[in-house]
């Protein structure tokens, strides 16, 4: 085991797919020779050489276009768009070719990429470097969509990605990618270093997509996260003296139905919660699963607590970001209820 | 506002318009005699090739003779093969067409009058390229010699369609005949193309891409990004434009812009382009196999603007007759990709008008047999379609949970 940050568990991750399977390419915006704005690519080219991992136009369509086009001749291309943000130029491509290649061609053709993209808000980056559009993937037939919440899982899910054989979507909340952000601006950062999740395995692991995990185990209360947001309601439940049972979800498409129905079930109170806007966002498929599967065991209303449905504000980035306090009033709520 | 100042211009817009009634004199432009093109070297200076870009590879000449420096080597049974190739998915669109006005089919879409531009450059490539076609391009499968029974069966979307009916028909898909799954969504596999022969190039492979796309759909941005890609990259790629003079109702002016020629397009990406006679198949033969041969060298992409007409509507959802002139094909100067190998042929005294009809009732007598097989297992129309169960299968590699749960309720359903 050796400490890792997000960053490096990424680049390790990399690394050890590249290693295993020579059919793996990485390609994206400045991840070639600079090694990616976050670092996250740093020295691959240099181990593999630029015919296996190399620099793009600025042009996400093309960046995913062309990952296709690789992915359906028989390679597997684990692409960066540099923020989630920019995104959208590539949303047809994702949208109506990789995820419905397998399916339209029964077969005849797959897209076994990964699209990776640094997600979500905390760094003061303004609505065109905060967004979290996960539920943008979720809503789409024939993708995954894994969302990452600290080192640990970040290398075992990436290998998993890379080696899976449909397209995934793999979101990175970058606010965590150096340390466990538990919501409050105003402390310092605990580094990765100091938490268990920062130890991370050597060599190759999985971690398969489509598996939650405990993060908390507990009884007063069930959160349903992902992502930074796991480690917001770690904080909110200890300031707020709740048992709190969190289960960090790591893949929303496929979801993990059993491990949420069991712990629903013990605590008999839902909580929901997300970085991303609220209306129709992912916490509303969440809600849903949970009052179909777990009605008659609820002793309250399933409470979400999300962004608001506006942008992502620069200024007022702590009034929009569900931060601790939003999140202990809601487990309050749903305590008293 | 002072005095001085000029009275201000009100801003106005060039709104281009379908011809209509009538056919502009200029419909096809700087049309170039057949012969009159000199061949550049496979490596020739992209400044120099550029200047080909105001004018029009051609072979055939008025009488049938095949002329100049782009005239290919090719045999007379490969021209001959190359005439009954045009001539089958001439009597198979056809074929296909009635169906939908029996009510067979659901839709359908004709490459009447292209049938060349396909056909010629799948003769010119070889097994193990990979085309990423519009659907307009049923010639390269039928060059391959796919079966037409298949083809059918995906059309009729019945219950021995490959695809188990889930594409419109014409969106068919062989990875064995190097024909990629078509999407509906225009240029996607533009840069698909790209990416492919980059990935050709990356693992040092000798298979090389050929990417299609129409004239109109020249205007969404995906193309934009296979060319930047393919320039960038010097991917193997032959980057074909179809350029039939329509998009579904607006001419070809709404995605050229002002720009002399869709091979423009390629010279600000530094890309060498030619443009050439898609009605005329040594041309095509000889264009795709310069390009090819560049790409099969590491010369990097050749864009390539097709001229030709779509003689037919758009699909058989629309009424050209509201937006085209009645005569248009009758007057394209290009003639037809069939009439003009079949005169190339009489010219060389190798064919008269006795073995074209023999040959083009043997071909209607291929579509036929197929057909009737084809309809044998029945069609969307008259519900003889697969299980409906196999809809959920193929959205991923195994049926996750939530799919699983979604089959067996649609099974529980009365």
């Amino acid at each position: 085991m050796t400490s890792m940050t997000m960053i490096e568990a990424i680049r390790d991750a990399h690394m050890v797919a590249m290693e295993r399977d020579d059919t793996v390419v990485v390609f994206g915006e400045d991840v070639g020779y600079f090694g990616g704005v976050f670092r996250c690519t740093q020295g691959l080219q240099e181990r593999f050489g630029d015919h296996r991992c190399f620099d793009t136009p600025i042009s996400e369509a093309g960046i995913v276009g062309a990952a296709v086009g690789m992915a359906a001749y028989g390679l597997r291309p684990c692409v960066e768009i540099q923020f989630a943000d920019y995104m959208y130029p590539a949303y047809d491509q994702i949208v109506s070719e990789a995820a419905r290649l397998r399916h339209r061609s029964a077969g005849d053709f797959t897209a076994p990429l990964v699209i990776r993209m640094p997600t979500g808000g905390g760094i003061f980056g303004g609505q065109t470097h905060s967004q979290s559009p996960e539920a943008l993937f979720t809503h789409v037939a024939g993708l995954k969509t894994v969302v990452v919440s600290n080192p640990y899982d970040a290398k075992g899910l990436l290998i998993a990605a890379i080696e899976d054989d449909d397209p995934v979507i793999f979101l990175e909340p970058k606010r965590v990618y150096n340390g466990p952000f538990d919501g409050h601006p105003d402390r310092p950062i605990v580094p990765w270093s100091k938490h268990p999740l920062g130890e991370v395995p050597e060599g190759h692991y999985r971690i398969e997509v489509g598996t939650a995990r405990l993060h908390r185990e507990g009884s007063d209360l069930t959160v349903l996260t992902y992502g930074t947001m796991v480690h917001v309601a770690e904080a909110a439940a200890e300031e707020h003296g709740l048992d709190a049972e969190i289960i960090d979800l790591r893949t929303l498409v496929p979801l993990d139905v059993d491990t949420i129905v069991a712990s629903v079930t013990k605590t008999g109170r839902c909580l929901v919660m997300h970085e991303a806007t609220l209306t129709s966002g992912f916490g509303a498929e969440l809600a849903a699963t949970v009052q179909e599967r777990c009605m008659f065991h609820l002793e309250a209303p399933i409470i979400r607590v999300c962004g608001w449905d506006t942008p992502y504000p620069h200024a007022h980035e702590w009034s929009y970001f569900p931060g601790p306090a939003r999140v202990g009033y809601a487990m309050r709520e749903l305590m008293d209820a | 506002m002072s005095d001085r100042e000029p009275t201000p211009t009100p801003l106005r817009l060039r709104i281009p318009q379908p011809a209509r009634g009538k056919h502009p004199p200029d419909r096809v432009r700087y049309i170039s005699a057949a012969g009159e093109m000199a061949k550049p070297a496979l490596d020739e200076k992209v400044e120099r090739i550029a200047l080909m870009r105001k004018q029009l590879v051609r072979v055939l000449d008025e009488d049938g003779s095949a002329v100049g420096d782009w005239v290919p080597e090719m045999s007379v049974d490969e021209k001959k093969q190359g005439l009954r190739t045009m001539l089958l998915v001439r009597s198979y669109d056809a074929r296909m067409l009635q169906a939908h006005r029996q009510g067979k089919i659901s839709f359908y879409m004709r490459s009447l009058g292209e049938e060349a531009i396909a056909c010629a450059q799948q003769a010119a490539l070889r097994p193990g390229d990979m085309h990423f076609p519009t659907y307009r391009q049923p010639g390269l499968l039928i060059s391959s010699e796919y079966p037409l029974v298949t083809m059918m069966n995906q059309v009729l979307s019945n219950a021995e369609d490959p695809l188990h009916g889930r594409q419109l028909p014409v969106m068919y898909s062989s990875k064995a005949h190097g024909f990629f799954s078509i999407s509906g969504n225009l240029a996607t596999q533009y840069i698909q193309a790209v990416g492919w022969a980059m990935a050709s190039a990356l693992r040092g492979g000798t298979e090389i891409a050929s990417a299609w796309i129409g004239e109109g759909a020249t205007a969404e941005s995906d193309f934009h990004a296979a060319l930047v890609f393919a320039s960038t990259y010097q991917a193997p790629v032959i980057l074909n434009i179809v350029n039939n003079h329509w998009a579904i109702s607006t001419p070809e002016d709404f995605a050229r812009g002002a720009s002399a020629t869709f091979a423009d397009r390629g010279y600000g990406f530094s890309i060498p382009a030619l443009r050439v006679d898609g009605n005329d198949y040594l041309a095509v033969y000889a264009a795709s196999q310069w390009a090819a041969e560049r790409a099969r060298t590491n010369l990097g992409p050749t864009l390539i603007e097709w001229i030709t007409l779509r003689v037919g509507a758009h699909s058989t959802s629309d009424d050209p007759s509201v937006y085209r002139p009645p005569e248009e094909a009758a007057q394209f100067p290009l003639g037809d990709p069939v009439d003009r190998l079949r005169q190339h042929l009489v010219h060389l005294g190798e064919w008269d008008d006795a073995q074209h009809e023999a040959l083009q009732e043997e071909v209607d007598a291929q579509v036929d047999e197929a057909f009737a097989e084809a309809s044998s297992h029945g069609s969307v129309k008259s519900g003889d379609v697969g299980s409906a169960k196999t809809m959920f299968d193929d959205v991923y590699a195994e049926l996750p949970r939530h799919l699983r749960e979604q089959r067996d309720r649609l099974e529980e359903l009365p």
